[in-house]
């Protein structure tokens, strides 16, 4: 919170030295913001200070909505059967997504487990190289071995759909975005925002109209994972070079003809990206879902968890890593690392072309023998499967019993929690919700204004005093004060991994593919091992946090310093600069984007984790959700989540400097 | 333009007949992964405490191996299990700790949902101590003289009051309104989880550190930490009637449950043996534990655990599938 100062320090010199220290400080951009949101604050903050008091969110302004969403959610249930809306068009909605998944299910059950890995093998293999196919043909095996074929090919056949709508739904958005520029401008800035939510906060809604099962998992997935795809499909669209399309203008093409053969086929690259995105967002969320009854691999995990036991959810979370760097893997990207929005180098043998030019005889034939293979096999023969569930668990208890408490000189995991409690977030916290209301606002929107532009500013201090109305301000601060000092955390150990990486080649390619699994792995297989090691309360939540943040911020930071122009450093390096000179002095500020980039991301994930971290006690706002939704009792979790979703938005354009400059 | 109307009128008609344009049932939509490949399938939801996945194994392994169904679980927490067993997404609710409202709505008035008899089981909410700190300090057994001992029980969650442990916020519970009523100087702390809680409990029992815990009988958990409960002021009619009207007045101890199982109506109707034998399910407080404890303590597979409780037990569950 370094950066709080300026505000702080403005009004000092604001009030003291106006003459000459004002008339510098204009000239800069920065100080000229921060001067007009502290001259701001010193004219509202007394008149607000005084109608309605400093201290947490003054309760004259909210807004109580427990009463009218308590109401809406017993007419839901109420009218569930019989109103027309529920009957006529939320009915065929469910009814489809249920026939669908079934559809696919019984048609993966039927091929039985030899076809359906030779399938996938094979489709893999075509799409992607040998060695996908490889990789593909492992893991199916292991899914099998596990004992996990039924609930893999559930996690699939779910998925399958969720993904087939997530493509259309997002390929359509995206179309109109691309060649509107109207459309565009709207939309851009709700699938920005829909990134940077936490999963939590979308399955509420669902919740409240479909009640629990796989349709509402399945809708929940398709609201989470459509937007990277909306905008992939509209960045490609858009970004098709302008040479070409006057050429087919030139040749008398008709706009359909242009859209066909020129942009969309140019535009290939962002929507095979934008296919990977989906499919990686669809499968954290359907694990995810199995909160709101979906059944699958998420559905064991979460059922393991609720006994801490720690070998069952890993013999779940296996497969689920696999089918995520299968289809990873598969379905085209090698260029650009996910969401992290990270270029990453090239490694892997694919070679998509000549899987285009398969004739079609060989499918055909493949596909026979497949359907032949089905034939014989049914599901996984229950013989075949290893069990690792106990060897894992006395892993774990071996590890409890050692490292709790009471190792001499470092102290124990529950010594290490404790403290991180008491010295870092209890503190923090305190001090966040001693904030007056309309100093956090003010801090708020200094912060986004520095970095972005004004809209930015607006909408962060929008949100927070949104999460105000609904009062939720006192569990929303206790949440913020769990980001900031997790992200913290996660900023210093990134930072110091990724400085190694980016010097050693051989740490890089150690790193990366532990990196490549930690990203997929469920959110939900970190809570246990961190409850067992930390106790419960808000230090496990944050060490879950930290695991699951810092794959993406040692890629983004690593990424950033390795691209730093060579010249730059070499010529550093023959002026006699240090190692961590050239570090300090040359790198990291050449890598500046990425760096703020690997803050923004942080915050995005540590925060998604934060929330969920309420399942080992992390509470706030969390807590609130998961009450919400245990209880039936929607209207508090629907608060909450929307709360999340407004601290969300917030953090991320407190943190998201990019943007601002790409709008211009 | 005309052909691009006549084609858009066209696709709405497909989709009309596509979709059968008639009513679509929410409430009577099944999982889409029961009774698939020609297997007749019968849906358990599970809760997240051990007992309800003992009750859970056992009815399983029993209608696998003894009816030939193919059983599914899916886990839910009780309330949402309500609705989705209103729904038919889930065939039975095998046990709940009494929730007068979603009765009356599902069983009484919608009858969507249908009472399936008694589990057997008697369940019993209450505050805990263990048994170390209760012989060092026998007074702390009455909730006058809990406020004496909230220093002691002071942990970093508790911001400088006493801790009184919860576990998920699915569960039944008073607290809040029950420290605040009876001014208790106490933090309710929630674990989040049953198997947050269990761990926690566990730790403090090593360390022989007090505890204060909100726990329920029956559960394995005695076996391994001895606990004693505290004394809340008595269970009464007024009391519980005040509670349901506005539960943040609820100033008296937790009522003794017999537990229930509660079938989707659909079901008992066409579930054939399945339903049979779900509604003559009935075992004591140790069967329960015996297989609870097998699966939670000694981490055995919820299968296994059934496989040898069956084993041991014929005579009780032969009874079910007369």
């Amino acid at each position: 919170m370094s950066s709080v100062t300026p505000t702080a320090g403005a009004r000092p010199a604001d009030a003291h030295a106006r003459p000459t220290a004002l008339k510098t400080a204009w000239r800069r951009p920065a100080a000229r913001k921060l001067l007009l949101i502290a001259l701001l604050t010193a004219v509202v903050a007394p008149f607000a200070a005084a109608r309605w008091g400093s201290g947490s969110w003054p309760t004259g302004l909210g807004v109580d909505l427990t009463g009218p969403l308590g109401r809406a959610n017993d007419w839901i249930i109420d009218n569930r059967d019989s109103h027309w809306l529920f009957l006529y068009f939320f009915g065929h909605i469910s009814d489809a997504i249920i026939t669908a998944v079934r559809g696919v299910y019984v048609v993966l059950l039927a091929l039985g487990w030899a076809s359906v890995t030779a399938g996938a093998s094979l489709l893999a293999w075509r799409l992607a190289g040998v060695r996908a196919g490889l990789t593909a043909l492992a893991s199916f095996a292991v899914c099998g071995l596990l004992g996990m074929w039924v609930p893999t090919m559930r996690t699939l056949a779910l998925m399958v759909v969720a993904v087939a709508l997530s493509v259309a739904v997002g390929a359509l958005l995206g179309l109109a975005a691309g060649l509107s520029d109207r459309t565009f401008r709207a939309l851009r800035p709700v699938l920005d925002t829909m990134q940077a939510l936490p999963a939590f906060a979308y399955l509420l809604p669902v919740v409240l109209v479909f009640g629990i099962g796989v349709a509402p998992a399945v809708l929940a997935t398709v609201v989470y994972a459509a937007p990277p795809m909306a905008r992939l499909t509209a960045l490609g669209l858009r970004g098709t070079d302008k040479g070409v399309l006057e050429a087919v203008d030139s040749l008398g093409a008709t706009a359909r003809q242009r859209l066909l053969t020129a942009r969309l086929p140019l535009a290939r690259r962002e929507l095979l990206l934008g296919v990977n995105q989906t499919i990686m967002m669809a499968l954290s969320m359907a694990v995810i879902a199995s909160v709101i009854g979906a059944d699958g691999l998420g559905d064991r995990v979460y059922q393991a968890l609720s006994t801490v036991d720690v070998g069952s959810a890993l013999a779940a979370g296996i497969p689920i890593v696999l089918l995520a760097i299968v289809l990873d893997r598969s379905v085209g990207n090698r260029s650009d690392r996910s969401w992290a929005g990270v270029p990453q180098g090239g490694t892997g043998g694919h070679d998509q072309r000549r899987a285009r030019t398969r004739t079609l005889t060989t499918w055909a034939a493949a596909i026979a023998a497949i359907v032949a293979l089905g034939r014989v096999t049914a599901t996984w023969p229950d013989t075949w499967t290893v069990p690792i569930a106990a060897p894992v668990n006395e892993a774990k208890d071996w590890m409890v019993a050692h490292l709790y408490s009471g190792i001499p000189g470092i102290g124990g995991t529950a010594d290490w929690s404790a403290h991180y409690t008491g010295w870092i977030l209890d503190p923090l916290r305190d001090g966040l919700q001693a904030l007056p209301w309309w100093g956090a606002l003010a801090i708020v929107a200094a912060l986004a204004w520095l970095i972005g532009t004004w809209r930015t500013a607006l909408t962060a201090t929008l949100s927070l005093a949104a999460i105000g109305v609904l009062g939720r301000w006192n569990p929303a601060m206790d949440t913020l004060s769990q980001v900031l000092a997790a992200v913290a955390v996660t900023l210093v150990l990134g930072f110091a991994i990724a400085v190694v990486a980016a010097r050693s080649a051989r740490v890089d390619r150690l790193l990366r593919p532990v990196l490549d699994v930690f990203q997929t792995m469920p959110q939900f297989v970190y809570l246990i091992p961190v409850v067992a090691l930390f106790g419960i309360g808000r230090a496990p939540a944050a060490a879950a946090a930290v695991v699951y943040a810092l794959p993406a911020v040692v890629r983004i930071v690593s990424q950033g310093l390795r691209q730093v122009d060579p010249a730059a450093l070499e010529s550093a390096r023959s002026l006699g600069a240090t190692g961590g000179q050239q570090l300090r002095q040359v790198q990291f500020p050449l890598a500046r984007p990425q760096l703020l980039l690997a803050v923004n991301q942080a915050v995005v994930l540590v925060l998604s984790v934060v929330i969920i971290g309420a399942l080992v006690g992390g509470g706030a706002l969390g807590y609130e959700v998961v009450f919400g939704l245990a209880q039936g009792d929607l209207a508090t979790g629907l608060t909450a989540g929307v709360a999340i979703a407004c601290l969300g938005l917030m953090l991320d354009r407190v943190t998201q400097p990019t943007k601002a400059k790409e709008a211009k | 333009m005309k052909r691009k109307i006549v084609v858009a009128a066209g696709a709405v008609a497909l989709l009309a007949t596509a979709t059968g344009c008639g009513a679509a049932d929410m409430t009577k939509q099944s999982s889409p992964y029961a009774n698939a490949a020609g297997a007749k399938t019968v849906t358990l939801s599970v809760q997240s405490w051990v007992g309800a996945r003992a009750n859970t194994a056992v009815a399983q392994y029993l209608l696998e191996k003894e009816l030939g169904y193919r059983v599914d679980t899916v886990q839910v927490d009780e309330v949402p299990a309500w609705d989705a067993l209103s729904q038919g997404r889930v065939d039975a609710l095998m046990e709940d700790w009494g929730h007068p409202d979603q009765e009356k709505r599902y069983v009484e008035d919608k009858r969507t949902v249908t009472d399936a008899g008694d589990l057997g089981v008697t369940g019993h909410i209450g505050w805990w101590v263990p048994k170390y700190f209760a012989d060092a300090h026998p007074d702390v057994l009455d909730w006058k003289n809990l406020n004496k001992y909230a220093s002691q029980l002071k942990t970093p969650e508790s911001g400088g009051k006493g801790q009184l442990l919860d576990g998920s916020p699915s569960y039944v519970t008073n607290d809040k309104a029950l420290v605040k009523n009876l001014k208790l100087d106490y933090q309710v702390v929630f674990a989040g989880s049953e198997a947050a809680q269990i761990t926690q409990l566990k730790q403090f029992a090593k360390e022989k550190r007090p505890f204060l815990t909100y726990w329920y009988e029956p559960q394995w958990l005695f076996n391994e930490v001895p606990m004693v409960e505290v004394k809340l002021p008595e269970y009464t009619d007024a009391c519980a009637e005040k509670g349901t009207k506005d539960p943040s007045t609820v100033d008296c101890a937790y009522p003794t449950t017999p537990l229930k199982k509660y079938l989707n109506t659909e079901f008992t109707k066409k579930g054939g043996k399945a339903a049979r034998f779900l509604k003559k399910f009935h075992w004591t407080k140790a069967d329960q534990n015996e297989v609870a404890q097998m699966i939670a303590e000694d981490k055995l597979a919820p299968e296994e655990a059934a496989k040898r409780w069956v084993r041991a037990h014929p005579q009780v569950w032969k009874e079910w599938l007369k």
